[in-house]
This record gives structure tokens, C-alpha cells and sequence, in this order.
């Protein structure tokens, strides 16, 4: 491993650490991520993030987050933050972001920039039910990094590789998931 | 009470397993004067016998074909054994180092007794100080829990079961795996003029040929092959390495993804989920492809680096890359196994050891047995061989197992010696 001069801000040490003790103690590593949604108007909603659950325990961010989601004027709505489908593109580009400052630290590259350009194409006719054929979702998302660092363009690509390889988001995204929806 | 009478016999090591591992094992043992018996449930090289598909050929060629004292010398150095000939070579070596094989005697336990092991089997008990388990990493094949979702008239087959294209219903084909067993699958059934759909997970690229020589010849003359496993980085992820898209055949074709494109097969993401007679598959077959193609041109940049240390004696061409992967404009994410495109489904999805006979609690929540280069942890006296990365990177292949066999029976030696020997 290259020295630690290479400073990304990412402890990996500490990750790495993580890595080792949770594989003796595999109930630690199951994590529960909470949200709360509150309706406001229409289709603006703010939902408010605190709590998680994780190593065994009950945790906490350093203070509530909260987000407003709502959908743009062109829909007759108000606009009071962004659409929901947008949020998806922020989970994927900071999880993947996040991920190759992690990967670059572990494998000694100093980073000076990176930036992601994400996009998600879809059709609406599946959510206005205009035809069924076309699903509601994306239809296809590409993000294009930027990357300025201490490194060749290969390990660059390995690293941006690596970063989707281990990323949560991209998973949840690439892959299906069971979702259970109730009404309490 | 009925009154017990066995027949017990006693022995100093008992070998489980009369494939290439357990043979290498045995000749080390006798060159070392050690008794020993080497139980098979079968014949010599069974698996080889019951549990291959006809076409199959070693990924590695002739030349390379070793055992401990035993090489090939044959007309065709640079040719790959099909599995009749694999199985001939393997009895050779086992008539030539006078193994002491007990044929169709199947382990059925074996527990730790009184200053070593007591293991049972179906014609009798021996008693022994010290066991080498030469079983292999492939005793059942692994298939995902998903299995279960597939409706059950689509035909169901794993690497076991699989002979030839023959004998698979009319219509296509979902190959799940493209380790060297799916792309070799995949490929012999769609030239039966099947339609087939590969699903690609974690892969491993490699060409047939590099610079004009074998692969496998780099791997071995570079080092590669003989990275010890307590120097390498992830030890874990290196034994769980699926095995390189590879096929030995006279003409030494490389068989990657984009040659099964090529032939027209359609490769979908990694099969995430079966949901209402559907099969679902991940959207990130693009970054898979990146990272084989990486990985294997990581690889390269290692052949080459050791290529620039020789001397101009080095017998091979100019240095080369190859074109990426090429990703299909939009990768099926699902497939409805009611429309009747698909008959079958081969699942190439690797396989696990079976230790349910072994009772030492040596085996971890993943089925998989805690050693440390073949020594097993916390069981003195038990060694294991035929593993991946046992000892070396090179350890499951069949001139793998000279090195790890030397230095397993070394180490059990010393332990016999250490302990006092009795028998």
C-alpha cells in the first residue's frame, strides 16, 4: 500500500478496521437506514432523516436532515424541491462519488477534482398511463465522471470500476429488490 | 444390545480421494515411507469419470500435464486431454506410484479419536494418526436459492447432469455463469443452432494465446502461477476467483464474450432475481465488463513487465492488447420463461466442497474448511490438498499439485515426527 501521504480525506484505516472486526461479529454489519415522510400540499412532501439502526445499536446522525420533494411547474405543481426520481440521481452519484474517494485513498491515489454528470432518461407515458408498455422508471441512466488525479487513465477507470463493483445505490438500482408497501 | 464386531485397521494416514491431489499426496507419502491408504469411493480420478460433460478438454496444455515424477510424453505437447484421456493419464500415474488406492470405499466419517482420526467407511473403520483430505472443491454443484422460482417446465440442469446439446429439449437456452464452464456451455450448445442467453456475473477474461504462446505458458514461466497464497493481498477473494474463460481446443480459439457475441449468443446481466415466472437480471453487465477487461489487461501488463526482465532469448511476439468487451446497446434486464423462448436452464454457477462426512469442526458458516496452506486450523493431524490457492495461485490445476503435495506431507511428516510415532 502506497504511504499515507495520499490524503483524500476517507479514513480507510478506520473502514478497513470495520472490515475485520464485523467479519467475526456478521450481526453488527446488519444495518436498518429509516425515513420519514410527511405530505405538506399537493405533491410537495418534506421527509426528515435521523435515526438508523447499526453495530447493534440505535444511531444518530449529528443533527436531523430534511428534504422536500415536490414536482416542477410544467406538472401544475409548486416547486418546492426536487422530484422524487431526481433524488435517485443524487443516491447514485454520491454513493459512486463517495466511492471512488474511497477506493482512490485505499489504493494511495491523490485525488484533485471529481465530478459526476448523471443522467436518467424516461418516458412519462408510463406514469400518466398513456401506455402500459413503458415502464414508469428510468429506461437508462449514464454517469460520466471527471476526474482529475495523480494517476493514468487505466487505474482512473479501475477505480471508478470499483466504486459501482461496491456501491449500495447502484445495487438497489441495477438490481431488483423486494419492497413491501402497507398501510398501518 | 447387540455386540459391535468391526474391523478395524490401523494405518498411519489415511489419503481421501484418488484424484490427481490425493495421488501426489500418496507418492510423497510412500517416497517418504510413510503408510497410508488412499480411499476412493469410485475408481482412480472418478469425478473425471461421472461428473464431466463429453466435450470437455483441460485448460491446460499437454506440456503442462505433470504429477509428481509423471509427465505427458506423448505426439501432442501443445494439446488440452479430453477426459478419457485425462482419466488414462490419471490411472497411469496411480498404477506407476504404486498407490495403495482402495477402490468403492466411500468415506462415511471421520472423527477425531484417541492420538488422531478414526474414519469409517462403507467396508470397514480405520484408525490413523494424521488424514489428508483430497476431496476437491467440486463435490455438488452450486445453484443460487432463485433456482426455486423457475417454473418447473423448463428443464433444470447443472454441470453434473449435462452431457451434450442432445440431450436438451428443443428451443433455448439460459446459461447462468460465465466462468470457463458457462462460456464453454454456452458456446457448444448454441452451435447445436440453440438459442442461447449467457448471464454474466463476476468474470474472468483471458486470451487463449498472448505474444504468440499459450496463456497458461505466461502464467506459469512469469511467476504468476506461483504467487504463494500468505503473500498475496485478499487471500478470500483469490479462492473464490471463478475459473478463466478458457477452452482447450486444437486450434486454440479464445473464447470471450465478445467471441460468443460473435457466434451469436446474447449475454445478459447477472441473473438477480426469478419473480412471476421471470427471470430478472442486473443492469450493470457494462461494469463487469470493465472490470475483466482491467483485471485482464492488469494481467498482461504483469507478463509484459517480466517479459522486458529476460534476456532477448524470451520466444514471443511483439506485445498486444485487445479490443474491450462489447457491450450489447441495451442488455435484456428480464425474460419471461412463459413465452417458450426458453426450454432450459443450465446453471453454471460454480460449486461447493461437501464435508458433511467431516466430523471436526474445522468447516465455517460458508461450508468452506479453515486451513492455512492445507494445514487445517485447530485439527492436528488433518491436511487438505486440492484446493484453490491451497498454497499457490496455481493449486487446483492438475501440475498444482506437486508443490502443495511436497510441502503438505512435509508438514505432516514433521508432525508425526514431533509427536512421537507409533504406528
Amino acid at each position: 500500500m502506497a504511504e499515507t501521504t495520499v490524503n483524500n480525506g476517507v479514513n480507510v484505516e478506520a473502514l478497513l478496521a470495520a472490515r475485520e472486526a464485523l467479519k467475526s461479529a456478521p450481526e453488527a454489519a446488519k444495518f436498518k437506514w429509516r425515513a420519514s415522510c410527511k405530505w405538506q400540499n399537493g405533491t410537495h412532501s418534506e421527509t426528515k432523516i435521523e435515526g438508523f439502526h447499526g453495530l447493534g445499536q440505535e444511531q444518530k446522525h449529528r443533527s436531523a436532515f430534511s428534504f422536500d420533494a415536490d414536482h416542477p411547474e410544467i406538472f401544475a405543481s409548486e416547486d418546492h424541491g426536487i422530484t422524487p426520481v431526481e433524488f435517485m440521481l443524487v443516491g447514485l452519484a454520491s454513493c459512486l462519488t463517495a466511492g471512488v474517494a474511497a477506493v482512490a485513498q485505499n489504493r494511495g491515489i491523490q485525488l484533485r477534482s471529481v465530478e459526476a454528470r448523471v443522467e436518467g432518461t424516461m418516458d412519462i407515458q408510463g406514469i400518466l398511463g398513456i401506455d402500459s408498455e413503458v415502464r414508469n422508471g428510468y429506461d437508462d441512466i449514464k454517469v460520466t465522471f471527471n476526474i482529475d488525479a495523480d494517476a493514468p487513465r487505466k487505474d482512473i477507470e479501475a477505480l471508478v470500476a470499483q466504486s459501482q463493483k461496491r456501491s449500495a445505490v447502484y445495487d438497489v438500482i441495477t438490481n431488483p429488490t423486494n419492497v413491501t408497501v402497507e398501510v398501518a | 444390545m447387540l455386540a459391535r464386531s468391526r474391523i478395524i485397521e490401523r494405518v498411519t494416514t489415511v489419503v481421501i480421494g484418488a484424484g490427481h491431489a490425493g495421488l501426489a499426496a500418496s507418492r510423497f507419502l510412500t517416497d517418504r515411507s510413510i503408510d497410508h491408504v488412499v480411499l476412493e469411493r469410485g475408481e482412480v480420478a472418478n469425478s473425471w469419470r461421472h461428473e464431466r460433460w463429453d466435450s470437455l478438454r483441460l485448460l491446460t496444455p499437454n506440456w503442462l500435464t505433470r504429477l509428481p515424477g509423471c509427465r505427458y510424453d506423448g505426439a501432442d505437447p501443445d494439446g488440452f486431454m479430453g477426459t478419457g484421456e485425462v482419466i488414462a493419464f490419471i490411472s497411469r500415474y496411480a498404477t506407476l506410484s504404486r498407490a495403495p488406492v482402495r477402490p468403492h470405499t466411500a468415506v462415511t466419517s471421520v472423527r477425531q479419536a484417541d492420538n488422531g482420526y478414526q474414519v469409517a467407511t462403507e467396508a470397514g473403520t480405520f484408525e490413523c494418526r494424521t488424514v489428508v483430505l483430497a476431496t476437491g472443491a467440486c463435490n455438488r454443484p452450486s445453484v443460487p436459492a432463485l433456482r426455486q422460482g423457475v417454473p418447473t417446465s423448463i428443464e433444470s440442469l447443472t454441470p453434473f447432469g449435462y452431457r451434450h446439446p442432445d440431450q436438451l429439449p428443443d428451443g433455448g437456452v439460459l446459461v447462468v455463469g460465465a466462468s470457463a464452464t458457462g462460456v464453454q456451455l454456452a458456446d457448444e450448445i448454441r452451435r447445436s443452432g440453440r438459442r442461447v442467453v449467457l448471464s454474466v456475473g463476476e468474470h474472468v477474461r483471458l486470451p487463449r494465446t498472448y505474444r504468440g504462446r499459450d496463456v497458461l505458458w505466461w502464467m506459469d514461466a512469469s511467476g504468476v502461477w506461483n504467487q504463494r497464497y500468505d503473500e498475496l493481498d485478499d487471500l478470500q477473494r483469490a479462492r473464490r476467483l471463478p475459473s478463466p474463460q478458457l477452452v482447450g481446443t486444437p486450434e486454440r480459439v479464445t473464447l470471450d464474450l465478445n467471441a460468443l457475441t460473435a457466434s451469436g449468443v446474447e449475454l445478459a446481466g447477472r441473473l438477480s432475481a426469478v419473480r412471476d415466472g421471470r427471470a430478472l437480471f442486473s443492469g450493470g453487465l457494462r461494469n463487469q465488463f470493465a472490470l475483466a477487461d482491467l483485471k485482464m489487461d492488469r494481467l498482461l501488463d504483469t507478463f509484459d513487465a517480466w517479459a522486458d526482465t529476460c534476456s532477448g532469448d524470451l520466444d514471443a511476439g511483439p506485445s498486444e492488447r485487445f479490443e474491450p468487451t462489447r457491450a450489447p446497446a441495451a442488455s435484456r434486464l428480464h425474460l419471461d420463461f412463459g413465452s417458450g423462448d426458453i426450454r432450459a436452464v443450465i446453471w453454471a454457477t460454480g460449486f461447493h466442497p461437501d464435508y458433511s462426512w467431516l466430523h471436526v469442526p474445522v468447516v465455517d458458516h460458508k461450508g468452506e474448511l479453515r486451513h492455512d496452506g492445507g494445514v487445517v486450523s485447530g485439527a492436528p493431524g488433518l491436511y487438505a490438498i486440492g484446493l484453490p490457492v491451497l498454497r499457490r495461485r496455481k493449486s487446483t490445476f492438475i501440475h498444482g499439485a506437486e508443490d502443495d503435495a511436497r510441502e503438505v506431507t512435509e508438514h505432516l511428516a514433521g508432525y508425526l515426527a514431533g509427536s512421537g510415532r507409533t504406528s
